[in-house]
């Protein structure tokens, strides 16, 4: 399969992207779009762990704070580089999921939700708690963003990095899934016992899957922080987690557009919503009740088999 | 040296006993089967082996090595391939995604090298992807490849799983009632397919209900009842036994 072939999804994604700020009209819909993008890459990484490997994580935006308050608080504080307090989140998150995966992990289904979710809280509370380093539940300003002198401010310079990393966050997914790790990691979710006699580790390579997505939530999460120039613990609650794993499944699980497509919907409904004043939630978990009612799937592995597409895009 | 040595193997659930002080010897390049009336512990026999369950007693040894207490995916390394009686195909894959998955421990396993697609991987991707597509046809699934598991029928998934263990090219291959569900056509090509396998120079260990393909194919044939060894020899000596027949159709016969 050629290089073209394989990804016209991304080619097309790319061009998009290029195209995008002809149309857009002013800052507000550039920040709509730099959100949609933060969105997607997060529920990109959650969806490798939910619907590629089957582990659910309720406790996600937990690895999300760490990576936007490990920005905030080292370069405020303790004086670090931006770059350098981004790293330090990464590994900090990619750390604790590694300790704490194994014994997650023995679990499984209910167990292993309330585990996660149990992580992401006590993440939370921690964060609310600590206000001499974190601000409490006010939050705290963080520094822009340089690099080499050369300031990363505004939406417009902010849309390129994001559609650059959007890109290559899809690229980099689609490959690892049509790779022996990802089909290893899809064999678990199909079949746990038939992957292990196949030879598949199925512990390592859950414990791989999910560093793999908190190292990615923790660097969206320093993303966040530097966009907005500002942190409040509700990045780490329990609600962000929710919304991350609705945009997965409502996108379609075990799909890599379908996250996209979930991340884009469900940022620009709240705004597309919000003349139904006061009401916007009510027509908010009406729409997400009937998506899941008539497209239990997802909303692209719906739509693909429906249009005689293909069944998965793994294949 | 037999390439399976079975040595005094016993396990309890509570306070059943599934296999006692079962062993047995299988010699390379045999198809060996395993029979026994429902509930006397072969596919219990098979999870020991393979590492699915740990034995409380007794000792396993493949080519020499001892291997009771290892984990499946440890197994897989030492060249043990199985299939299971209740099918466990990966449904949210394709077929060829299957067989490739078989081949596993053949590939490189890196993350970021997976992630950042380096050469190396693609090509052996694509290389496999046509051995994959070589032991559909060998199993008789060559017009199958392109389809999701979950869209083929069940006869097929039978030798799917088939075509996934062989991918992991086995010495030792585990066959746990390969033509159970299927009708007497289905049956007699999985019997040929066995006999292919064997001849491939892969040892074959088989527990099946259907005796008359037992009889057909296995060299030497292992019978189970209570998980006790109730007798061990070719299809002819089994066959005569007046033990197995009591076994079988009940000792007032």
């Amino acid at each position: 399969m050629s290089a073209l072939k394989r990804h016209y999804v991304l080619i097309i994604l790319a061009a998009v992207l290029l195209l995008l700020p002809l149309v857009l009209p002013n800052n507000y819909y550039y920040d709509i779009v730099i959100r949609m993008a933060i969105n997607a890459i997060l529920v990109l990484g959650l969806n490798l762990l939910i619907g590629f490997a089957g582990q659910i994580s309720l406790g996600h935006a937990g690895f999300v704070g760490i990576g936007a308050y490990a920005s905030a608080i080292l370069p405020t504080h303790f004086g670090w580089h931006p770059l350098l307090a981004m790293a330090a989140g990464a590994a900090i998150a990619s750390a604790i999921a590694a300790i704490v995966a194994r014994p997650i992990f023995r679990l499984k289904g209910h167990y292993l939700a309330m585990a996660t979710l149990g992580l992401g809280i006590i993440t939370a509370i921690v964060i609310k708690n600590e206000a001499a380093y974190t601000g409490g539940p006010d939050g705290m300003p963080v520094v822009a963003l340089a690099l080499m002198g050369f300031e990363i401010s505004g939406e417009k310079k902010w849309y390129w990095v994001l559609a650059a990393t959007l890109l290559f966050s899809f690229w980099a997914a689609r490959n690892l899934i049509d790779s022996p790790f990802g089909r290893a990691l899809r064999a678990l979710h199909g079949s746990e016992v038939a992957s292990q006699v196949m030879g598949v580790d199925v512990v390592r390579y859950k414990v791989a899957i999910f560093v793999l997505s908190a190292f990615f939530a923790s660097l969206m999460g320093s993303v966040t922080a530097h966009y907005i120039g500002f942190v409040t613990p509700n990045i780490a609650d329990f609600f962000h987690s929710i919304e991350l794993v609705t945009m997965v499944v409502i996108g379609g699980m075990a799909s890599i557009y379908g996250s996209l497509v979930g991340a884009i919907l469900l940022t620009a409904l709240p705004q597309a919503l919000s003349t139904f004043e006061g009401w916007e939630t009510v027509v908010f978990g009406a729409i997400l009740m009937f998506c899941m009612i008539f497209m239990p799937r997802g909303l692209v592995p719906t739509l693909a088999r429906r249009f005689g597409g293909r069944e998965s895009e793994g294949d | 040296m037999a390439l399976l040595e079975v040595d005094n193997l016993s396990i309890a659930f509570g306070g059943v006993t599934a296999v006692q002080h079962v062993s047995f010897a299988v010699e390379r390049g045999l198809v060996y089967s395993v029979i026994g009336p429902n509930g006397a512990g072969k596919t219990t026999l098979f999870n020991l082996i393979t590492g699915v369950y740990t034995p409380n007693e007794g000792e396993i040894r493949l080519a020499g090595e001892s291997i009771a207490g290892m984990a499946p995916h440890e197994l897989a390394l030492k060249g043990m391939a199985r299939t299971f009686q209740n099918l466990q195909i990966c449904m949210n894959m394709t077929a060829l995604e299957n067989v490739m998955v078989g081949a596993h421990l053949q590939l490189d396993r890196n993350l970021v090298k997976a992630m950042l697609r380096f050469p190396g991987i693609a090509r052996r991707d694509r290389e496999l992807k046509d051995t994959a597509r070589e032991l559909m046809a060998f199993v008789g699934l060559a017009s199958y490849w392109s389809l999701g598991a979950s869209s083929m029928p069940y006869g097929a998934l039978k030798r799917l799983e088939i075509a996934r263990a062989l991918a992991a090219k086995p010495r030792i291959l585990f066959l746990d009632e390969p033509a159970a569900g299927l009708n007497a056509r289905e049956t007699a090509e999985i019997d040929e397919l066995v006999r292919k396998v064997a001849d491939n120079d892969v040892t074959v260990v088989l527990v099946e209900h259907d005796m008359k393909m037992v009889m057909n194919i296995s060299d030497r044939i292992l019978v189970l009842d209570y998980g006790k060894k109730l007798t061990e020899g070719t299809a002819r000596e089994v066959r005569e036994n007046p033990d197995v027949i009591a076994a079988y159709l009940g000792s007032n016969v």
